[in-house]
């Protein structure tokens, strides 16, 4: 009998520790079916975020690298530099790179590195139990924003996409979100052409995917997935911005 | 192939680099340093290596982490505040293991201080300077040609014990010429394996590189790794010049740009007939703690230490700790634009 549907081999047959509901793992796992379908896990090497998915590279089966909270544009910049013809992507948080990295993010990016980026924005701190984002949505409650994300004091929404939009070396950016099935195919055609672009050295590429976490939104992980496509999208509309 | 050429300390370390097989170099503009990447930015693409401009030495650090982590010899450098902004990523280094070469070219503090030369940054250097239980091995150069030269020794042993190493110059070392006897490629390069190394993992199972543990029990047993190591350094890399140790009575101990101006201070001091001598410890971590226990153990009568700095007092914290009440210790420093100068120091003697 032929089998059609497996672990790919660049998924380690381990346990995640991720909640139920969470994002992370299914974008893990488009990563691993991705690397194993262009024929690449023996030249790819990760970079790591600090944020839920620290320890990413215990799940995944190929090199990978730590860096500091929100530097791992930085790392990865190092690890292509001197050695272009592996394929070296990113995997981040809304803390990770859109707050504490913002600057290795924007000049990462205005570089245009020969780099792939998946951007988890889940408009919340998920390791360190629920603070707000840049992402965090208005009237959002968070353990820092207990009345909710007001404008006049903690801003807007960053809209990574939007940002990076404007810069002349970015090649590609796309935003999808996990709000369906249908979403989640979407998100994995986004990063092949990420992918795809590194490997035909096109440059930067960015997908920001919008991404539930049940646990700190304090939903249940159906509720969580229905709150990314009803709520998430009016602030972070999905789409092509390059 | 040998030959002699006129210099700056700057440029030196930067051509240092490049002939010891440094692969990459990341840095972020500041004063009295800049030379040294302008030297790198011209030089080391024309040597096929990497040169990068970072956002900000936050970013210049962890682009030297990827290029260690890939098994490449890389390198930064700066000066206080921003020696300051790389902590975080040293400490990663050093938790990660990874080598690299960072210089520190010192200036004036604390905040943004001046751009005069320094050496307040001695404690940042040898005592951790980031978070958790580290050491970076620090090399102090006196001169231009050493300043050269212990580039080489920088990179050998960063990769021969997988820790990042510091060269601790000062602006006066950075800013002056002198003439320097270049050799050609004496690195010991090509005979480290990196194993650990993140290429890929072709034909072999992944490699991690990291400085997180969380299972119980792990960051521990990691620790202790770290300490044997430290514990073997110590024992197998102190380095120190002597001058007229044997019979002196009193000892001047300095490092580095002050080093020069304490040796004069010896000169004279012989002139008059006095025995006096001078420690220059060259590696300030591992601290030489090694020959003050050869002199205290050695000495008959009188043994007196006199250490000066360009700062209020930081070295002599470890003479005192290597003397341990076994000797007079007097101190002499400036920092903040001025320098101690040879008449001051005979004054004080
Ligand atoms: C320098 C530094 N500051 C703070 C932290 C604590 N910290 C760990 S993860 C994190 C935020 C994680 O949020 P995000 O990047 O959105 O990822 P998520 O956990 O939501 O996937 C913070 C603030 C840290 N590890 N290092
Ligand atoms: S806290 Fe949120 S982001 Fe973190 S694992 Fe749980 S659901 Fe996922």
């Amino acid at each position: 009998m032929e089998k059609i549907f497996t672990r790919p081999e660049s998924l380690r047959d381990v346990d995640t520790h991720y909640c139920a509901g969470c994002g992370h793992g299914i974008v893990h796992r488009l990563i691993c079916e991705l690397i194993d379908e262009l024929g690449i896990r023996e030249k790819t090497i990760a970079v790591c975020p600090v944020g839920c998915a620290v320890v990413a590279y215990d799940y995944w089966n190929f090199d990978c690298c730590e860096a500091a909270h929100g530097r791992a544009l930085a790392v990865a910049t190092g690890i292509k530099r001197t050695q272009p013809n592996r394929f070296v992507f990113t995997y981040q948080g809304d803390g990770d790179l859109a707050a504490i990295g913002t600057a290795e993010t924007i000049h990462a990016a205005n570089r245009g590195e020969n780099l792939s980026v998946a951007f988890i924005n889940n408009a919340i701190y998920g390791m360190t139990g629920g603070q707000m984002a840049p992402t965090s949505l208005l009237k959002q409650k968070t353990t820092t924003t207990p009345l909710g994300r007001n404008p006049a004091l903690e801003g807007y929404p960053l809209k990574i996409c939007e940002l990076l939009a404007v810069l002349p070396a970015v090649r590609s950016l796309e935003r999808v979100a996990l709000d369906s099935v249908g979403g989640v195919i979407k998100t994995k055609k986004a990063l092949k052409e990420a992918f795809i672009n590194q490997l035909e050295n096109k440059g930067f590429s960015l997908v920001e995917i919008l991404s539930p976490c049940p646990v700190c939104w304090k939903k249940t992980p159906q509720g969580a997935w229905q709150w990314v496509g009803s709520e998430m999208t009016k602030t972070f509309p999905l789409g092509k911005f390059k | 192939m040998r030959e002699k050429i006129l210099i700056s300390g700057n440029e030196a370390i930067a051509e240092g680099a490049i002939r010891a097989g440094c692969d990459f170099y990341a840095g972020y503009p500041i004063t009295p340093q800049n030379e040294l990447t302008a030297y790198m930015a011209e030089n080391m693409p024309r040597a096929n290596r990497v040169f990068v401009q970072a956002e900000s030495e936050l970013a210049a650090i962890s682009m030297v982490m990827g290029a260690a982590a890939s098994g490449r010899r890389a390198m930064t450098s700066s000066s206080g505040p921003g020696i300051s902004l790389k902590q975080e990523g040293i400490s990663y280094l050093a938790g990660a293991r990874l080598p690299c070469l960072i210089v520190n070219i010192m200036r004036g503090g604390p905040g943004l201080g001046n751009i005069a030369p320094a050496q307040s940054d001695y404690f940042q250097a040898t005592k951790g300077g980031g978070h958790g239980d580290y050491h970076c091995i620090v090399l102090a150069p006196s001169s231009v040609q050493e300043a050269y030269n212990l580039v080489f020794l920088g990179f050998d042993l960063a990769d021969k014990y997988r820790t990042p190493a510091i060269i601790l110059g000062d602006g006066m070392l950075g800013q002056m010429m002198e003439p320097i006897t270049i050799t050609s490629s004496a690195s010991g390069k090509k005979q480290v394996k990196k194993p650990w190394a993140l290429t890929g993992c072709k034909g072999k199972a992944p490699n991690i590189v990291k400085s997180f543990y969380m299972q119980e029990g792990d960051l521990e047993k990691f620790n202790k790794v770290l300490q044997k190591q430290y514990a073997q350094i110590t024992q197998k890399e102190q380095r120190f010049e002597g001058m007229h140790l044997e019979d002196s009575e009193i000892i001047l101990v300095a490092y580095g740009s002050t080093a020069r101006i304490a040796r004069s201070a010896v000169q004279s001091l012989r002139k008059k007939g006095k025995k006096a001598g001078l420690l220059r410890p060259i590696s300030l971590w591992p601290f030489p703690v090694g020959i003050f226990e050869d002199l205290l153990k050695k000495k008959k009568k009188k043994l007196r230490f006199f250490v000066t700095e360009m700062s209020y007092g930081q070295m002599v914290e470890d003479v005192r700790l290597a003397v341990n009440g076994r000797a007079r210790i007097d101190f002499y420093g400036r920092a903040g634009g001025g320098i101690p100068t040879e008449e001051e120091i005979l004054e004080r003697i």
